[in-house]
């Protein structure tokens, strides 16, 4: 008799059978369903093998038995380890909460020389008092700033077009960089700006303060001006310039740019792709309109609805992967923030894809006049007339006022995905968010209705197409390169 | 293949109270202090007066008074600075340690808790504490320029605090030299025996750290040990906790092969904080001899997996290599992961190699595994 134990031996016996842990399924498409389970690990089973799984009838000597068990869907007698790494993986997954506020976005000026008709902040074009934000503002804001327990603080420059009051970003950063020597934190500066008006001087600034440049580029020469109307109508030539200009004064890596897409955009999703790599970019960002500011007035917001917008998606998504299989790295950042998610035990925080949401407690606006906002979207709506994200204000509140205020901790509560309708059994939670200024935006309440919500649709239709992308091996590769 | 050890040493003259561990020196002008603890390896008629006694290599008549120790020819390769372990009254040596060679491991018991298909050295049930006294004074002699040094097994934490002394005699003896331990890990399912291996601060220590599945059942039936999976990745957990470097060591089988995509997966998402990864052919000698049929596949036929599973993981951003495949067997888009990982004393090549230009890249083949190779070895 050999001195060696069969592997029968060490399989659990079929009587003990096996418990299943928090997990939710949802259809992925007529013939499959998608199991997903807390931190988001996922596999695809068929009806048949999803009854059996939740009907206690699997096997422990099948793959899929094994496949479940491996990815934390089941556990049997043999072992109880799951447990100790989901605990690990969960809390890894929830870390950044306890960092509190990382992104603080200080409105230098609502003032912009662009005339853009999709402008989700209503812009104002003139009235230098009244639209730009003070020095006594900027130091109230900083104060609030070093309050975030947050080791990483990074300060975004906003506008209308922050350029136009270079003196409060200057203000700003040298404060802060002052301000640092006592509270040590990971500081970094981003400046959000057209760079229509970059000059060597603010270059040499940028340089010397480690400051990083976001842009807006929408696609080629003709779609980028008529998105995007300036006076001379020379406003790709100035942002591509502009583009190398900080790249040769700050280093290739230093700048990053957006692109917004407009009903004009729908039928180029190649040609917007291309111009990217054309300039040098090793990724794209394809973003939809959102439903705020001029982009309402103008109707432009609403002149495709979700369906259209996820074809032109899907066929830059294509074209990306194509070129990814030819061996060009490229990355398209939307599906890589979802990605995270799939694969990997982290959380990208990107605040529109968060539960709880991101508002208030990932990222933070102050406004020009000292106003508070949850987010980016929630002074976007108070332009068009709704304070409903208005926290407070820097002169008037305190810290304590502005984050524990009901304008903030009324819509994190109640859009917490894991106990809004529908959200909670949806398999494509782990993935998702709660994005309540949306919700309220175009629903009037922060959870909305999820089946007629174009958020809900827009994302659920992108989780299943990346799943069944998944389905290639090859794919599957090329998406965890995007995402380590 | 370098021979280790023998038990056909002559030893003429020896006087049966010396100190067992020895250091060789062919230095005519050696301190005299030092000479007490060596031996002379040269012409016995030229031994300078000290020295505990003499070593010649190969046949020659001993006659005089010196102690003389005369090894068999294969010993030729013994240099100025080796350590060896005698036994005159079994006509025995082991080599201990080389000094030009970057691979010397010291084995700290034959005892173990796994009792794994494919050992290449299988477990014994002894006591052989002695070995842990004998390696603690050997350390003590290693040069402060040693680069590497590797404890091995059986499962060297079964000495629980004296494999604590160990390692905090490896970091006061030898601050310069990187420790790699070879361990299943299961003891550092204890919280506090990592913490007093944390407490020693050793500058530079890694544990290789077997994982066969990325399930309990496969991995417990491959190491023969009920609960073994799960000590050792709550060990691997508290390990990286504490901070300790830490290295999966994946040995490639027919029992491991059907769960290497879902392990690298597992790995991806349970273990990313791991250091390393090491992918590894099988050695055919030990116990795998006796489970071949249970063992044995051709590297040839599971390349694809093996490549699919290492790209995955550099996707991921995991530090991967290769080890124990010849190049000629490796699909071209893993080769830059394929390492020379086999001992230098264990190392060897086969005739048709004779004509591959590639040969200095390849991993070579261990000497000590020459009764199966694989049917696809052919030269570039």
């Amino acid at each position: 008799m050999s001195k060696f134990q069969s592997l029968r031996v060490f399989e659990t016996p079929l009587d003990d059978g096996y418990k299943l842990l928090p997990s939710r399924f949802s259809k992925l498409n007529d013939d499959e369903y998608v199991l997903t389970n807390l931190v988001g690990e996922h596999l695809i089973l068929s009806r048949d093998n999803l009854e059996s799984y939740v009907r206690h009838e699997l096997r422990p000597s099948s793959d899929l038995y094994s496949d479940l068990k491996s990815k934390h869907f089941l556990m049997d007698e043999d072992s109880n380890v799951a447990i100790d790494l989901l605990v690990l993986k969960w809390r890894t997954k929830l870390s950044r909460l306890a960092d509190f506020t990382g992104l603080h976005m200080f409105v230098a000026s609502l003032r912009c020389e662009h005339s853009c008709p999709y402008c989700q902040v209503s812009r104002q074009s003139e009235d230098r008092e009244k639209y730009d934000m003070s020095i006594k503002v900027a130091n109230r804001a900083l104060k609030l700033v070093f309050r975030s327990p947050s080791p990483a603080i990074k300060i975004e420059f906003q506008g209308g077009e922050p350029l136009l009051n270079f003196e409060i970003i200057r203000y700003v950063v040298e404060q802060a960089e002052e301000l640092n020597k006592d509270a040590g934190r990971d500081l970094a500066f981003v400046i959000a700006t057209n760079l229509a008006l970059i000059t060597d001087d603010i270059l040499a600034f940028c340089r010397e303060h480690n400051v990083l440049i976001s842009t807006s580029l929408d696609g080629p020469e003709d779609l980028h001006n008529k998105n995007r109307p300036r006076p001379g109508n020379d406003s790709y030539r100035r942002a591509v310039d502009g583009i190398e200009r900080v790249r040769g004064a700050l280093g290739r890596d230093q700048v990053s740019a957006l692109m917004t897409t407009t009903e004009a955009s729908l039928s180029y999703p190649v040609e917007i792709i291309d111009e990217y790599i054309r300039r040098g970019f090793n990724a794209i960002f394809l973003r939809p309109l959102s439903p705020y500011g001029f982009a309402i007035k103008t109707k432009w917001y609403g002149a495709y609805n979700a369906e259209r917008w996820l074809k032109f998606y899907f066929e830059g998504l294509d074209y990306i992967l194509k070129l990814n299989k030819s061996g060009y790295f490229f990355v398209e950042q939307f599906a890589a923030t979802i990605l995270a998610k799939m694969l990997t035990p982290f959380e990208p925080g990107y605040v529109d894809l968060m539960s709880p949401a991101g508002i208030g407690i990932g990222a933070v606006v102050y406004n020009y006049d000292g106003d508070v906002y949850a987010s980016d979207e929630g002074r976007m709506l108070a332009e068009m007339g709704s304070d409903k994200f208005r926290l407070g204000n820097v002169i008037t509140d305190t810290y304590e006022d502005i984050f524990l205020s009901d304008a903030l901790l009324d819509p994190l509560e109640e859009s917490f995905a894991d106990s809004a309708p529908m959200c909670h059994e949806c398999a494509f939670q782990p993935y998702c968010g709660s994005d309540p200024v949306f919700h309220y935006a175009t629903q009037g309440d922060y959870v909305g209705h999820k089946p007629t919500s174009e958020f809900c649709n827009r994302n659920m239709a992108i989780f299943k197409h990346l799943i069944e992308l998944m389905k290639d091996p090859e794919t599957k590769r090329i998406f965890q390169g995007w995402v380590h | 293949m370098l021979t280790l050890w023998t038990s056909h040493a002559k030893f003429h003259n020896f006087d049966r109270s010396v100190s067992p561990i020895l250091r060789l020196s062919t230095d005519q002008n050696r301190p005299k202090p030092l000479r007490e603890r060596e031996l002379y390896l040269g012409d016995p008629t030229l031994m300078p007066e000290g020295f505990t006694g003499a070593v010649v290599v190969g046949e020659s008549p001993v006659s005089g008074e010196a102690p003389t120790l005369n090894l068999p020819e294969e010993f030729s390769y013994l240099g100025d600075g080796d350590i060896i372990r005698i036994e005159p009254e079994h006509g025995r040596i082991r080599v201990i340690f080389r000094e030009n060679s970057n691979q010397n491991s010291f084995l700290l018991t034959e005892r173990c808790n796994h009792y794994c298909l494919m050992c290449s050295q299988p477990p014994r049930n002894v006591d052989d504490g002695w070995i842990v006294d004998e390696t603690l004074e050997v350390i003590r002699m290693l040069p402060q320029s040693t680069r590497e040094i590797g404890f091995t097994g059986g499962e060297p934490t079964l000495l629980g605090d004296r494999f604590i002394e160990l390692v905090a005699a490896m970091k006061c003896y030898l601050p310069e030299t990187t420790l790699h331990v070879l361990t299943n890990g299961r003891t550092f399912a204890s919280s506090e025996f990592c913490k007093q291996i944390t407490k020693i601060g050793h500058h530079d220590l890694m544990f290789g750290i077997p994982v066969y599945a990325d399930v309990s059942t496969i991995h417990d039936y491959i190491v023969q040990a009920d609960g073994a999976f799960d000590e050792t990745i709550r060990g691997i957990v508290n390990l990286k906790r504490f901070g300790q470097k830490v290295e999966l060591r994946v040995v490639l089988h027919k029992q491991s092969l059907p769960r290497l995509q879902g392990l690298a997966e597992f790995i991806v998402r349970n273990l990313m904080f791991v250091d390393h990864i090491a992918l590894m052919g099988l050695e055919v000698t030990g116990f795998t001899k006796a489970n071949m049929p249970d063992l044995w596949i051709d590297p040839y036929n599971y390349m694809p997996e093996l490549a699919d599973a290492a790209l995955y993981l550099e996707a991921a951003g995991m530090n991967i290599s290769i080890y124990n495949l010849q190049h000629c067997l490796l699909d071209k888009r893993v080769w830059h992961f394929s390492r020379h990982s086999i001992s230098d004393w264990k190392n060897e090549y086969l005739d048709v190699c004779k004509d591959c230009n590639l040969l200095t890249d390849c991993g070579g083949l261990f000497s000590t595994g020459m009764s199966k190779i694989s049917d696809h070895i052919r030269p570039f």
